[in-house]
């Protein structure tokens, strides 16, 4: 079965550009990454569009279906009835370089702003001993690809470009917080959270978890109890003092 | 198409989409609910404190409990009998009590999410665009008092024994009343939002990294974690719950519910 889709494409270099109409074929199984090539193939030759692998591994293309940030891989031309118009535009928060294609140098940047991985200095590498339990916390924000939506979709750089300086979004705080749950990452990631990377930014609407393509909850496991550890740190006396007089280890 | 010549550098900025969003779903819808629901709560909160029919043997109203006053709480209604409020206090007790399970709502994360949303609308929805030019987030006065919500916590434990320790009392004095089985379940309802806090599950285990050093700890956190995951739901449900509870109470004590086993 096929039919003919009505689609809105956001067309333009450097941010300025338009809505582009076109009628295109939708056979079954179709995604909608697969409905951007066919227009490459047949009515718009230069239409830009970042993907690779199609398997929703790769985080290359994601962009807005629809108002809302999907990968252009994983969704499913049976989600829509067949006379509904399909929006297609880039990822908002970050600036276009052409078509659909988007310059997320932002979170390069933001990534090479956060420390390594800060072993002990009297631990070799090769003489790290760990349980299970204790590093599969972490495990979960391995899963993530790398798509940026849930940067794309935080509403503290999405609403407000000014941000971007103080706010690494949730993305990094979830490096951060993989870091600072690492039973031997010894360096101080709890202050820089909040000081350098905006952690208290984050009013845990939990738009980020909600997009995650890996399902990862984002906001529960990595900024909520980021946030707690930065209450121990800086806002909580009896913690404080806690760690004071007991000098208690983690 | 612009081109991109030396001359002509390529600009970088966003795409230039001119409407709030591009969703074509109802994204209005839930916060919309979510308004109406918390306003009825915040609604029959102040009604709750105005009104004095809080105790009816051996109910007591969940919004009144527990009763410190001495010129307004009955000896039934007393916790262990006590009322340390001497009789100069003649307001309603209730306001000597709720600002401690209403600030544990008020700063929990769950309700911080659903509140930004729906009655500061930053954002109302996800990808919709919020009507806020400037954004502070939670990094100053007022709002970096949401971090002591863990302090909230300690005192709504202690609010949710009473609350069990009420339900225990009726259940033993009036076992087949039907106000002690509303009683009973809200006060596990209340409890299991309590213990699925994220305060909770931090201080259980959470702060740790080394889980295997601290295995009890890490049985609790996993718990925790498992009601945790449950946290939205636990917080509408207690919350319709207490509301529920607290107005039967009310509606036995005036008369309007006189039924047998009532």
């Amino acid at each position: 079965m096929s039919y003919k889709a009505k689609f809105k494409v956001w067309r333009g270099e450097g941010g300025e550009g338009r809505l582009e109409d076109f009628t295109v074929e939708v056979n079954d199984g179709e995604v909608v990454l697969d409905i951007i090539h066919r227009l490459q193939a047949t009515q718009a030759p230069d239409l830009a569009v970042r993907w690779n692998c199609k398997a929703g591994k790769c985080g290359s293309c994601s962009m807005e279906i629809n108002g809302k940030p999907r990968l252009g891989c994983m969704t499913r031309m049976s989600t829509f009835e067949e006379d509904e118009t399909i929006t297609v535009t880039p990822m908002r928060t970050f600036p276009v370089i052409k078509d659909l294609v988007t310059d997320v140098s932002y979170n390069y940047q933001k990534a090479r702003e956060i420390p390594s991985f800060t072993p002990p200095a009297d631990v070799k590498p090769g003489e790290y001993r760990m349980q299970q339990v204790d590093v599969e916390r972490s495990q979960e924000f391995r899963k993530c690809i790398e798509c940026f939506m849930c940067n794309n979709v935080c509403h503290v750089i999405r609403d407000h470009e000014e941000n971007k300086t103080n706010f690494s979004g949730p993305r990094f705080l979830m490096r951060i917080a993989e870091l600072d749950m690492h039973p031997y990452d010894v360096a101080d990631r709890q202050e820089a959270a909040q000081e350098q990377h905006g952690l208290g930014y984050c009013n845990i609407t939990k738009c980020c978890t909600e997009v995650c393509p890996e399902h990862i909850k984002i906001t529960d496991n990595a900024l909520i109890p980021m946030k707690e550890r930065v209450v121990d740190r800086k806002y909580d006396p009896l913690v404080w003092l806690g760690n004071k007089i007991f000098k208690r280890a983690k | 198409m612009t081109q991109t010549t030396p001359e002509a550098p390529v600009r970088r900025q966003r795409a230039q989409v001119k409407v709030r969003t591009l969703r074509t779903d109802r994204w209005w819808l839930v916060p919309l609910l979510t308004f109406l629901g918390l306003s009825s709560f915040l609604v029959y909160g102040v009604w709750a404190i105005i009104d004095n029919s809080f105790f009816v043997d051996p109910y007591v109203a969940p919004f009144a409990s527990p009763c410190l006053v001495e010129a307004m709480c009955p000896d039934g209604a007393r916790l262990f009998g006590w009322a340390p409020i001497g009789e100069w206090y003649t307001l309603s007790p209730g306001l000597l009590i709720l600002g401690l399970p209403g600030g544990f709502r008020l700063t929990c994360y769950y309700y911080r999410k659903s509140y930004y949303r729906s009655f500061w609308l930053s954002p109302p929805a996800c990808a919709v665009q919020e009507p806020h030019g400037k954004y502070t987030g939670e990094r100053r006065f007022p709002l970096i008092l949401q971090n002591i919500h863990r302090y909230f916590f300690y005192a709504a434990i202690v609010i949710g024994l009473v609350l069990a320790y009420d339900a225990v009392l009726a259940l033993i004095h009036k076992p087949e009343g039907l106000g002690t089985w509303i009683l009973v379940i809200n006060a596990v309802l209340i409890n299991a939002y309590t213990v699925s806090c994220h305060s909770c599950r931090h201080i259980t285990a959470g702060r740790l990294n080394h889980f295997s050093r601290h295995p009890l700890r890490y049985r609790a956190w996993t718990f925790v974690s498992k009601l945790n995951a449950k946290h939205q739901q636990l917080a509408w449900v207690s919350m319709f719950s207490v509301m529920a509870a607290d107005l039967y109470v009310r509606l036995v004590a005036k008369g309007i519910i006189s039924f047998p086993y009532a």
